[in-house]
C-alpha cells in the first residue's frame, strides 16, 4: 500500500511519462488510483465518483490523445477540477454589509469547535475594528455557557448573559435588543451541538434563523470527519441555507477530504479553518492549499512542469 | 432524509435485488463498505476475501453474501473485549484519553452514573485544566451522577491534579477514580508527553495505574481514527476503546480497521448525551447495524 497520494500519484504520473501517447487503458488505470486515494483521504464516495467520471470525460477527449504531451494534461486536468471544486478564485470572506448589529450563527454536530470558533472569529472581529458580543444559546451541554463566558473574559470581548432555564431563541433575540441598546455591531451566536437528524433541535435552529435573519451561517465541521460529512452539510444546508463553512482541527495531520465533500455537496465556501486551539488559530481558507493536502501532493505541480 | 436511509439498508436491498453474485454486485458492495468509514484496506481486503470463499464456492447465491461478509468483518474485529476487571485493584484507575471533541469528559460521566449504579464508589479527576470551563463541566457530571469531583484551578499543572486524585481516590477508599484529560491531537508530540507524565505520577501513587487507558473515538471520524488509535498506544499504551456518537448517521466503520491492525477490544459505545447513553460494545449489534433498514 501507498502512504499517501503523493506517493501513489506519482508513481502513476511515472507510468504515464512512459507513454507518448494515453490510450483509454492508461486514462482508467490512472483514475482507478486517484478514486482510491481520494477515498482514502476521506473524500466522499459519490463525490469521488462524480469528480473521477469528470476528469475522465476530459481527459479520454479527442484533444487529449492527440495532444503532443498527454500525461502532462491528464495531471492537468485532475489538478483544475480539484481546485474548482474546491473553490478556486470564489469569493469566500465572511459578508457582514447589513445594518448593524449584524448576526452571525454558528451551527454544528457536538464537539466540532463552534464555540471556540466563535471565541475565535470575536478576537478576529474586532480587530477588525468591530465590537462584537457573544451570545451563548447553548443551554443543553454542561458548563457550554460558562466556557463561552471563560472564552470571552480571557480576550476581554462582552459575552451576554444568559441561562440554561431560557429558550435559545428568546436568548438570542434579548441578546439582539441587548446589543442594539449597547452599541454592539456583531452578534456571534454560539448554538448547541445536535445531529443533522435530530429534527427538534434543527427546528430550534430554525426558528434562531427566522428570527435574526443571520447574515452568516456557518457551518462548523471537524476536518477529521469521514463519510459522513456529506450527510450532516447536505442536511444542515438544506434546513438552513447555510453561507459558509468554518472546517476547524486542521493543525492535525487529517487529509480532510471532507472540505471536498462538503463543498461539493453544498456548493457552500469553506470561509475558515481552525488551526489550533489558540483563540488567534483561525485562518482564511485557501483553496489550492487544501486540495493540494487532501492529494497529499505539495509536489503535484511540479510534477506537471516535469511531465 | 433520502441519505440517512441509504447507507444502512443498502446491504439488504443490494442482497435481495440481486440475481446473481457479478462484477455489479460487488462493486456495490465495497461502496456500501468505504460509506461506513471502513477504510480502503480494510474494504478491499474484506472484498478480497470475499471472492476467495466465492470462488471456493461458499455463497451460491447473493443472499449468501451477507453470512460471509458479517463473518470477515467479525474476524476483524476482537470479539473477546472483557469487562474492565474493577476488583483486580482499589482504587481501581481509569485514564481517558483522545482527541479533541470526541466526548471524554461525556463518556466519563456517564461511566460514572454506570458504576456508582453498581454499587460502586467512584471518585473523578479533573485532569484537564486547559480547556475553557473543562473543569466545571465536568463538575456538572459529577452532580449529575452523584460522585465528586478533584480539580485545581484553571491552568494548573495536570499531573498535580493526577497526583491529588490518586492520593484522594486512596485516602478515601474508592473503587474507582477516572481522570479527565485534555483533548489534543496525536501529532501534538508535547502534548503526548504531558499524557505520558501524568500515567507516570499514577503509576508512583498507584502501582499499577492506570488500570484501563480508555481512548475515546468519535464514530464520525473517518481515516484518521486508525493513526489517532495507534499513536496513542504508541505513547500510552491504550487498553481499550470507547466508541461514541453512533446515535448519528455515521457507522464508525474505522473500529474494524482498529481492531485488526492494532488488536485493540472496543469496550463502550455512547449513543447519545444523556447519562444512560452508554452501551456496551457488542459486535453482534455493531456488524447487525450495517445490514439493518434504519429510519
Ligand atoms: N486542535 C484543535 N482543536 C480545536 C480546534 N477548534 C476547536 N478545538 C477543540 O475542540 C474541542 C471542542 O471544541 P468546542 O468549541 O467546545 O466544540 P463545540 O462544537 O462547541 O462542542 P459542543 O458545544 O459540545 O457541540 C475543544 O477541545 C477545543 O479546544 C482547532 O482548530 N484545532
Ligand atoms: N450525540 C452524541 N453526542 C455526544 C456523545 N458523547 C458526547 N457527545 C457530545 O459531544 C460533545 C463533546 O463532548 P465532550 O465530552 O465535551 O468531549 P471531550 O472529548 O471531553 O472534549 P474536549 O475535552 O474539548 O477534548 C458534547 O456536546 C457532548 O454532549 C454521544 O455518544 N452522542
Ligand atoms: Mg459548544
Ligand atoms: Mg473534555
Amino acid at each position: 500500500m501507498f502512504d499517501n497520494l503523493s506517493e501513489k500519484l506519482d508513481s502513476v504520473f511515472k507510468k504515464l511519462r512512459g507513454h507518448g501517447v494515453l490510450s483509454e487503458d492508461n486514462i482508467k488505470q490512472t483514475m482507478r488510483e486517484v478514486r482510491l486515494a481520494l477515498l482514502e483521504a476521506d473524500v466522499n464516495f459519490r463525490v469521488v465518483k462524480e469528480f473521477v467520471a469528470t476528469v475522465r470525460e476530459r481527459a479520454v477527449g479527442q484533444e487529449v490523445l492527440k495532444s503532443l504531451n498527454p500525461a502532462q494534461q491528464v495531471i492537468k486536468v485532475v489538478r483544475d477540477e480539484l481546485g474548482r471544486l474546491m473553490g478556486e478564485g470564489e469569493e469566500n470572506s465572511l459578508d457582514l454589509a447589513a445594518r448593524p448589529p449584524v448576526a452571525i450563527m454558528l451551527c454544528g454536530l457536538q464537539g466540532a469547535g463552534k464555540t471556540t470558533s466563535c471565541a475565535k472569529l470575536a478576537l478576529q472581529l474586532r480587530r477588525q475594528k468591530r465590537n462584537p458580543l457573544l451570545v451563548p444559546a447553548d443551554i443543553y451541554r454542561p458548563a457550554a455557557i460558562d466556557q463561552l463566558k471563560t472564552l470571552g473574559k480571557q480576550l476581554d470581548i462582552a459575552v451576554f448573559d444568559s441561562q440554561p432555564d431560557r429558550d435559545p431563541v428568546l436568548i438570542c433575540e434579548e441578546a439582539q435588543r441587548y446589543a442594539e441598546l449597547n452599541g454592539y455591531d456583531t452578534l456571534i451566536l454560539d448554538t448547541a451541538g445536535r445531529l443533522h437528524i435530530d429534527e427538534q433541535l434543527m427546528a430550534e435552529l430554525v426558528r434562531i434563523k427566522d428570527s435574526l435573519q443571520p447574515r452568516e451561517i456557518l457551518l462548523v465541521a471537524d476536518a477529521m470527519t469521514g463519510q459522513d460529512a456529506v450527510n450532516v452539510a447536505e442536511t444542515f444546508n438544506a434546513q438552513l441555507e447555510i453561507s459558509g463553512v468554518i472546517l476547524t482541527k486542521l493543525d492535525g495531520d487529517a487529509r480532510g477530504g471532507a472540505a471536498l465533500s462538503i463543498r461539493a455537496v453544498t456548493g457552500k465556501p469553506i470561509k475558515l479553518v481552525g488551526m489550533g486551539e489558540k483563540l488567534d488559530a483561525l485562518e482564511v481558507f485557501h483553496p489550492d492549499r487544501m486540495a493540494q493536502r487532501i492529494l497529499g501532493m505539495g509536489d503535484v505541480l511540479s510534477l506537471i512542469e516535469k511531465a | 432524509a433520502k441519505t440517512q436511509a441509504s447507507l444502512v439498508g443498502r446491504i439488504d436491498a443490494l442482497l435481495s435485488s440481486s440475481q446473481s453474485i457479478d462484477e455489479d454486485l460487488m462493486e456495490e458492495l465495497e461502496e456500501v463498505l468505504v460509506t461506513a468509514d471502513f477504510g480502503m484496506q480494510t474494504t478491499m481486503g474484506l472484498m478480497q476475501s470475499l471472492e476467495e470463499r466465492i470462488s471456493a464456492g461458499e455463497a451460491a447465491d447473493p443472499q449468501a453474501l451477507r453470512g460471509l461478509l458479517k463473518d470477515e468483518i467479525r474476524q476483524r474485529l476482537r470479539l473477546e473485549a472483557a469487562p474492565l476487571d474493577l476488583e483486580s485493584s482499589t482504587p481501581y484507575v481509569i485514564m481517558v484519553v483522545g482527541v479533541n471533541g470526541v466526548g471524554k469528559t461525556t463518556t466519563i460521566g456517564k461511566l460514572a452514573h454506570q458504576f456508582v449504579s453498581q454499587g460502586k464508589t467512584v471518585l473523578l479527576g479533573a485532569g484537564d485544566t486547559f480547556r475553557a470551563a473543562a473543569a466545571e463541566q465536568l463538575t456538572v457530571w459529577g452532580e449529575r451522577a452523584g460522585v465528586e469531583v478533584i480539580r485545581q484551578e484553571s491552568g494548573s499543572d495536570p499531573a498535580a491534579v493526577a497526583f491529588d486524585a490518586a492520593k484522594a481516590a486512596v485516602a478515601r477508599k474508592a473503587d474507582v477514580l477516572i481522570l479527565d484529560t485534555a483533548g489534543r491531537l496525536h501529532t501534538k508530540v508535547n502534548l503526548m508527553e504531558e499524557l505520558k507524565k501524568i500515567r507516570r505520577v499514577l503509576d508512583r501513587e498507584i502501582p499499577g495505574a492506570p488500570h484501563e487507558t480508555l481512548l475515546v473515538v468519535d464514530a464520525t471520524t473517518g481515516q484518521n481514527a486508525l493513526v489517532q488509535a495507534r499513536l496513542f498506544q504508541e505513547a500510552v499504551e491504550v487498553s481499550g476503546l470507547a466508541l461514541t456518537k453512533l446515535d448519528g448517521t455515521a457507522r464508525g466503520g474505522m473500529l474494524v480497521a482498529i481492531g485488526n491492525e492494532l488488536g485493540l477490544p472496543v469496550r463502550y459505545v455512547g449513543i447519545g448525551e444523556g447519562m444512560e447513553d452508554l452501551r456496551p460494545f457488542d459486535p453482534d449489534l455493531f456488524v447487525e447495524a450495517l445490514f439493518e433498514q434504519q429510519g
